[in-house]
């Protein structure tokens, strides 16, 4: 496929389902956003606390009508603060590369309503697109300078904890759900 | 201080929930930890890494240097703390500058190190840890049992209790509803804190950058939430290049939690904005409290080397009968025996470095390749050298060294117990080993040794000389073990001597930390095998072999007798434990079993320590063993200790027989009613477990094993 050259997408799929993430592919943005949209009413998300979603800003949504978006879903919001990320059931948020060897999403995250959207609800929804599949964290780390971005962020399925008898239990601080949308027409970081 | 230690030892060692639960871990780790290294070459990743820390260790003031200079032109604030008292006091300065009133943290193991928290505590401070594990064993007002599962050594039931005192509202024991009320109770604390204190994993001096890397998304939320974040750095987290994460980001998940990969890795490097658009204040801790001096010091340079994974905990016989609080102070297991003695005091790793039985498992899984055993027997010598042993133990060794002494004395204690001794074994020792015969009967001393026995074993004579070194165990309690072994070699074609000056081998002594002794039976022992024309010198028990190919030219060079040490390579050189001569004998042609020997019997092997993991002789005793007509059963943990590690015995004979115990529940799984092994004092530790338990199971040495297959022919 064009958007996945080197078939990536099958080995990230199995890795990061292998720890507990959920992955999606679509060929167009307008049937991502259509999942998208019908996932956050499944939610139940709705305009009244605790019930939110955040929508970091990202190349993706800059082609939306936001206000459009929160009329579909009210209680859709796109300001990204501590107190509104806290009080939202879903964040969403773009990634730009995920690493197919271990199932990781990794990010510029210099940006904090990114590190918000994406640590706060307890559901985070991660558009990517497709040709941002690489091979591993350091071929996706590889593309950024460090000393451009103060923050990089790597993510593989979603938060987790062995600290109580050492039983695996999902969503600790972080999101209990991590959703991961590959979109094939998105267009990626420049290389 | 003894007995507060004897006291929390007993403890730990009757509590069944902590031995259940990490006997458990020990048990699944190795298997998931496997799973997780699949497809990697973990051989040739620990050496990239101990290439990479050992480096960065031989340069830490350089790479401090680059680093801050680095990481201050992306806005941080590096400042570099030689004691903890001065860390302790920026951390405060910086808290007081910023008006904070509440902090949070995530998991630092420099912090607990610098004791921060009271520190902060009481200067009026609120802390708490987000880590959920750290968090629990804040509310329980502990410290850590463990590196990476800081509360394993707790029940659901007891967080459960904690939780409701904290929280005021009865709760159920329900993991996944215990996880969410911590994640409900701290989620306000993120949000209220204005001061976020993180350690980090790695610290890359090119870039500028801290590695954070957890499972729980709490590092990311306290470098985050806060207006100002504080990062507590050891020195030794310290690398050049930002490609030399990689390795350490491929084993430390993998060895630490048996991932892949941890659920979140945060690279920050500088400042980023805070979410009101204000630039975020960060500072960075850099750490010293010893560690240049640590790095300056040859042996020890390598602990630096250290990722914190904790599998050296996890492997550990030891460790996971007693657990941290006995086994540790801040950092725990073996390691932390050796990094207390550092940021702490040598005096304060006195007690828990006897814990060490230097069976070395932890060598194997260590992705740093650190010989911490090694280091450990080095901190006994300085130790020692501090503060001399108590004299009795002094005296024991200086009757050790005395063979006819020793000889004698043993048996008069075996005579005096004549009455109570039943098929070779001695109930109970009046003498300075009384305590050591619950769970385990002590053999009873020969009445001939293996030197008084030798000059009648009948052997055709060879080409070939090998020199025969018994050590005290085959010499005095095991002699039978040496006849085979001439019986073995003798029918290869090689004709046996036995030097008759030949000692102690030093293992005791230097297990000890004696090496001065340990450095006269090197020489004794030299010049007594190095007299005879001999091609080799063949010794059955492991430690001996070790021992002779190495020991000797350790301690020689330690206590400075440089003069000794061309003939202590020659005595190396001709060393060979029997096992591996008998199976280049084998390969030679010179050794065969007559046909149907052995029938076919099922024979279980147990892996001696030092053969296993010092010689990496497993596999000729296994070949050996088939050649001569057994069939081979693997047991479970075949090459797990069985809680002999000579002394040992005598410091803590309550761990030894807990260790014993689980060697003999998988001796009589197996099924066979045989053992192998080639260690006399295996063979010792088994035996007296089985007699106490009246076991019917045969323990030899693989030497008598071989014998016995040869013995065919005329048994018919
Ligand atoms: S010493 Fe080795 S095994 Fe132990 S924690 Fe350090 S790196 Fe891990």
């Amino acid at each position: 496929m064009r958007s996945d050259p080197a078939g990536l997408f099958a080995g990230f799929k199995s890795r990061a389902e292998a720890v507990s993430a959920e992955v999606r592919r679509f060929a167009t943005r307008t049937e991502a956003l259509g999942f998208v949209l019908s996932f956050l009413r499944e939610e139940g998300v709705a305009d009244a606390p605790d019930c939110f979603a955040v929508w970091a800003d990202c190349p993706f949504l800059r082609r939306c009508d936001r206000a459009a978006l929160g009329r579909e879903v009210p209680g859709l919001r796109f300001d990204v603060t501590p107190e509104t990320a806290a009080a939202a059931r879903v964040g969403i948020s773009q990634m730009e590369w995920a690493a197919a060897r271990t199932g990781t999403l990794v990010e510029d995250a210099t940006r904090v309503e990114q590190r918000l959207v994406s640590s706060l609800p307890p559901i985070h929804v991660a558009l990517i697109p497709t040709s941002g599949l690489v091979d591993d964290l350091a071929a996706a780390f590889g593309r950024v300078d460090p000393r451009r971005a103060a923050f990089l962020a790597a993510i593989t399925g979603p938060s987790r904890t062995a600290d109580i008898e050492r039983v695996l239990t999902i969503g600790v601080h972080g999101p209990r759900r991590l959703i991961v949308v590959f979109i094939d027409d998105l267009e990626g970081a420049p290389a | 201080m003894r007995d507060e230690f004897a006291g929390s030892l007993a403890r730990a060692l009757a509590n069944p929930n902590l031995t259940g639960a990490l006997t458990r871990f020990s048990e699944t780790y190795r298997i998931s930890r496997a799973q997780a290294y699949e497809g990697i070459d973990f051989a040739a990743l620990r050496r990239q890494i101990a290439g990479i820390k050992g480096q960065a260790a031989g340069r830490l003031p350089e790479l401090a240097a680059r680093f801050r200079e680095n990481a201050e032109a992306l806005g941080a604030q590096v400042f570099l703390a030689t004691n903890p008292q001065q860390a302790r006091e920026y951390v405060l300065a910086v808290a007081r500058r910023g008006g904070v009133r509440k902090v949070v943290k995530s998991k630092s193991m420099a912090s607990e190190e610098l004791h921060l928290n009271p520190f902060l505590e009481q200067a009026g401070l609120e802390v708490t840890e987000t880590d959920l594990g750290e968090w629990i064993i804040q509310l329980a007002g502990q410290r850590p049992s463990h590196m990476v599962l800081p509360a394993i050594h707790l029940t659901r039931e007891e967080v459960a209790d904690l939780f409701r005192q904290e929280a005021g509202e009865r709760l159920s024991s329900d993991i996944p509803r215990l996880v969410a009320t911590a994640r409900a109770r701290l989620r306000q604390r993120f949000l209220n804190a204005d001061l976020g204190i993180t350690g980090a994993n790695v610290a890359v001096a090119e870039t500028g950058s801290l590695v954070l890397v957890t499972n729980e998304g709490n590092a990311r939320l306290v470098a985050t939430l806060p207006r100002i974040h504080l990062a507590i750095v050891g020195l030794e987290k310290l690398v050049g290049q930002f490609e030399e994460i990689y390795p350490i980001l491929t084993a430390l998940p993998r060895s630490a939690t048996s991932q892949l990969l941890t659920s979140y890795v945060s690279v920050i490097s500088g400042a980023a904005q805070n979410s009101d658009g204000s630039p975020k204040e960060l500072h960075i801790v850099l750490l010293d409290n010893r560690r240049t001096e640590m790095a300056a010091d040859p042996q020890f340079r390598t602990a630096l080397q250290c990722i914190r994974c904790a599998s050296c905990l996890n492997v550990c016989p030891v460790y996971r009968l007693v657990g941290g609080h006995v086994f540790g102070k801040v950092y725990t297991g073996g390691i932390g025996v050796i990094l207390t003695a550092w940021f702490d005091a040598l005096k304060q790793a006195g007690d828990i470095q006897s814990l060490c039985i230097q069976c070395g498992q932890c060598v194997e899984f260590c992705p740093a390749e650190i010989p911490i055993p090694d280091l450990i027997l080095e901190l006994r010598r300085r130790l020692t050298e501090q503060t001399p042993p108590p004299l009795v133990e002094r005296a024991i060794f200086q009757v050790v060294n005395q063979r006819r002494l020793f000889h004698g004395l043993l048996r008069a204690a075996s005579l005096a117990q004549k009455p109570v001794a039943k098929d070779g074994f001695i109930r109970h020792l009046p003498w300075f080993l009384s305590n050591l015969t619950d769970g385990r009967s002590l053999p009873a001393i020969a009445k001939e040794p293996f030197r008084d026995v030798f000059p009648r074993l009948a052997q055709r004579p060879g080409r070939e000389k090998a020199a025969l070194y018994a050590g005290c165990l085959i010499d005095f309690v095991y002699p039978e073990t040496g006849a085979a072994m001439v019986k073995v070699l003798n029918h290869a074609g090689l004709e046996a001597v036995f030097p008759e000056g030949q000692t102690c081998c030093g293992a005791p002594a230097r297990s000890s930390g004696a090496d001065a002794v340990a450095a006269q039976n090197a020489i004794d022992n030299i010049e007594a095998l190095l007299e005879p024309e001999v091609r080799y010198i063949v010794s059955g028990c492991p430690t001996c072999t070790v021992a002779l190919q190495r020991a000797f030219r350790h301690v020689l060079e330690q206590t400075g007798r440089h003069d000794w040490l061309g003939r202590a390579a020659e005595v190396a050189a001709k060393t060979v434990d029997f096992s591996t001569l008998a199976s280049r004998l084998a390969a030679e042609g010179r050794l065969e079993f007559p046909p149907g020997a052995a029938a076919g019997s099922p024979v279980t092997y147990h892996d001696s320590c030092h053969l296993k993991r010092t010689l990496h002789a497993e596999g000729p005793p296994r070949e050996m063993l088939r050649q001569s007509g057994h069939e081979l059963v693997e047991m479970y943990e075949a090459d797990s200790c069985c809680g002999m590690g000579g002394s040992y015995l005598a410091k803590h004979p309550e761990i030894s027989k807990a260790i014993l115990a689980r060697k003999l529940a998988h001796l009589e799984a197996a099924g066979t009613g045989r053992v192998a092994t080639d260690c006399p004092g295996c063979v010792l530790q088994m035996r007296g477990g089985l007699d106490q338990r009246q076991a019917n199971i045969q323990v030899k040495h693989t030497a008598e094993w071989l014998a016995k297959s040869l013995d065919v022919d005329k048994d018919g």
